[in-house]
């Protein structure tokens, strides 16, 4: 699963690093859209029982959390992209 | 001293309309950076699609909430990007860009909406499984699909009104699965006619899906989601129990709403199990008002009524405010808010008689499939805690379960699994589902950075 880019394509290219390697996204993607559209997963569930991607992309589930530099575990559905952020899907201890 | 509006949606707009029209001047908070709910959810800045392609036949609707609410804007004190995670005696605790701030108040309007209702399947962990509100969130909101070939799968007017958004897009829909027999709709033909304009379009919609061959299957039974890292396949039976499979890389799912209540539960409003559309909630008035001093509840976060009746429901709850204020109420106007609420009540419940609740597919659910996903904790699990509980002969609910084994103790507090956790625990101990409870909501009711004491 990738998400799929149906509209609004038009908009301009902002990149930021996904595990360590850039990525390019549009200005205006939530931090999940920028990562799904690009690679179908947002964690590795802490109870080893495989990839998750977010279930609500409401801010109800808390499902897709990421680790922003700076910024820690951040909610990926209701968190905007902003240019350059680093971003990791890797497990971090609390 | 304050009235606190919780929810810049239908509801929480029309509220802060009539209390501005009073002279008054609200605090209205939401968690989104802008207005409009979820159901009309504005697009960021730089998105360029006009409100008949967001919204379709709601265009006209979400153009008129959003106009009043830039019009309300200059009199009333907005805060977006505020999340209300706590409600004590006359305050609500919120937080904005990690900033945490108490607000007092002498009236608070809860307009906290609903959420999907999930049925926890095998394999709905897997990426690419997504609520139905989800997915139409993805699309309004971002322009995108959840997936190159979506299946959509549950019950009630959402399956189709977002498959039907999604084809009209571009997405491929391979499937649309519903779990409620034909049957069990046309019964309901009579009520669901009262809804007129709205019957009419869930029609359209199911029209227009099938004359594009968009395979729609009724009284299925979904049986799993597959895949190793992500979703590959889609499996049902049908009515008459043959089995099919559909390869997808993406399957929506939902099964009717639930309302979000936690903030009604932290108040101390007493809920109650409404059997028609099979949720509990927060006990209110006709008017809106809660057995708890300045609290009023109105969308449908004090049950699911849809998005006109939440809009009804605002602007009434706002009066039942002005006149706990000892202000004094637009008979007339009052007048006609309280027909349109009795209105729509018949026809919300021909809608959810319509597509009831699955109950016996979550009380069914493989031992091995994981109901609660934050916590992982499988059926067998909250099974075996049953039993244990019947052997000791000792009463069971789910909060006692929940203590026992985690289900519904994780970071979304149950919102997801609660529902279909309660099915479960009931089916196990062979007692109707209200019988087991309802999670009890904590604060905060949703997690929050961890403050220095002097910042709270």
């Amino acid at each position: 699963m990738r998400l799929q880019r149906l509209a609004e394509t038009d908009r301009a290219a902002v990149s930021f690093v996904l595990d360590g390697t850039p990525v390019a996204a549009l200005e205006g993607d939530s931090l999940l859209t920028a990562i799904l559209a690009h690679d179908g997963y947002l964690r590795v569930s802490e109870f080893g029982d495989g990839l998750r991607a977010g279930f609500c992309l409401m801010g109800a589930c808390q499902d897709c959390w990421v680790n922003v530099e700076g910024g820690g575990r951040v909610r990926a559905c209701t968190t905007p992209l902003t240019g350059g952020m680093r971003v990791s899907r890797r497990i971090v201890q609390p | 001293m304050s009235i606190l509006i919780i929810g810049a949606g239908p509801a929480g707009t029309r509220a802060a309309e009539v209390l501005v029209s009073a002279g008054l001047r609200p605090i209205v908070i939401d968690e989104a950076p802008e207005n409009g709910g979820r159901i009309y959810q504005r697009q960021p800045a730089g998105f360029r699609r006009d409100p008949r392609t967001l919204y379709g036949f709601e265009a006209a609707k979400a153009r008129a909430i959003h106009d009043v609410f830039d019009q309300l804007r200059p009199s009333i004190d907005f805060r977006p990007r505020t999340l209300a995670w706590n409600l004590r005696q006359g305050v609500i605790d919120t937080i904005c860009d990690g900033k945490a701030s108490a607000v007092p108040f002498a009236q608070t309007i809860l307009c906290t909406g609903a959420m999907d209702r999930a049925v926890p399947l095998p394999g709905w962990t897997l990426p690419g499984v997504f609520t139905l509100g989800g997915s139409q969130i993805a699309l309004k909101a971002q322009g995108c699909a959840i997936g190159a070939k979506v299946a959509f799968l549950g019950t009630g007017p959402l399956l189709y009104l977002v498959a039907y958004q999604y084809a009209r897009a571009g997405a491929q829909v391979t499937a649309v699965l519903d779990t409620t027999p034909f049957a069990v709709k046309a019964a309901q033909a009579f009520g669901l006619m009262r809804g007129g304009a709205t019957f009419a379009k869930g029609l359209y919609y199911i029209a227009w899906l099938r004359a594009r061959g968009i395979r729609i299957a009724e009284g299925v039974t979904p049986m799993a989601i597959e895949g190793s890292d992500r979703v590959e396949l889609v499996s049902w039976r049908d009515a008459r129990g043959t089995n099919h499979e559909a390869a997808v890389d993406a399957v929506a799912i939902g099964f009717g709403l639930k309302p979000e209540a936690q903030l009604a539960d932290l108040a101390g409003v007493p809920f109650d199990f409404d059997p028609v559309q099979h949720n509990w909630v927060p006990r209110k008035d006709p008017s809106g008002r809660t057995s708890v001093g300045g609290v009023f509840l109105a969308g449908d976060g004090g049950g699911i009524r849809g998005a006109d009746l939440a809009e009804a429901a605002g602007a009434r709850a706002a009066w039942a405010v002005l006149a706990a204020r000892g202000l004094a109420a637009d008979a007339r106007a009052v007048a006609r808010l309280d027909a349109t609420l009795a209105a729509g009540a018949s026809f919300r419940a021909a809608l959810e008689r319509a597509f009831p609740f699955p109950a016996k597919l979550a009380a069914d659910m493989a031992d091995e499939t994981i109901l609660c996903r934050c916590e992982v904790i499988t059926a067998g699990e909250l099974r075996a805690a049953a039993n244990e509980a019947l052997a000791m002969l000792s009463p069971s609910e789910v909060n006692r379960a929940k203590a026992l084994t985690r289900v519904g103790m994780g970071r979304c507090q149950g919102r997801v699994c609660g529902a279909a956790a309660a099915e479960v625990l009931a089916a196990a101990l062979s007692c109707p589902a209200e019988q087991v409870g309802r999670l009890r909501g904590q604060p905060p009711v949703k997690p929050i950075p961890i403050l220095p004491a002097e910042a709270a």
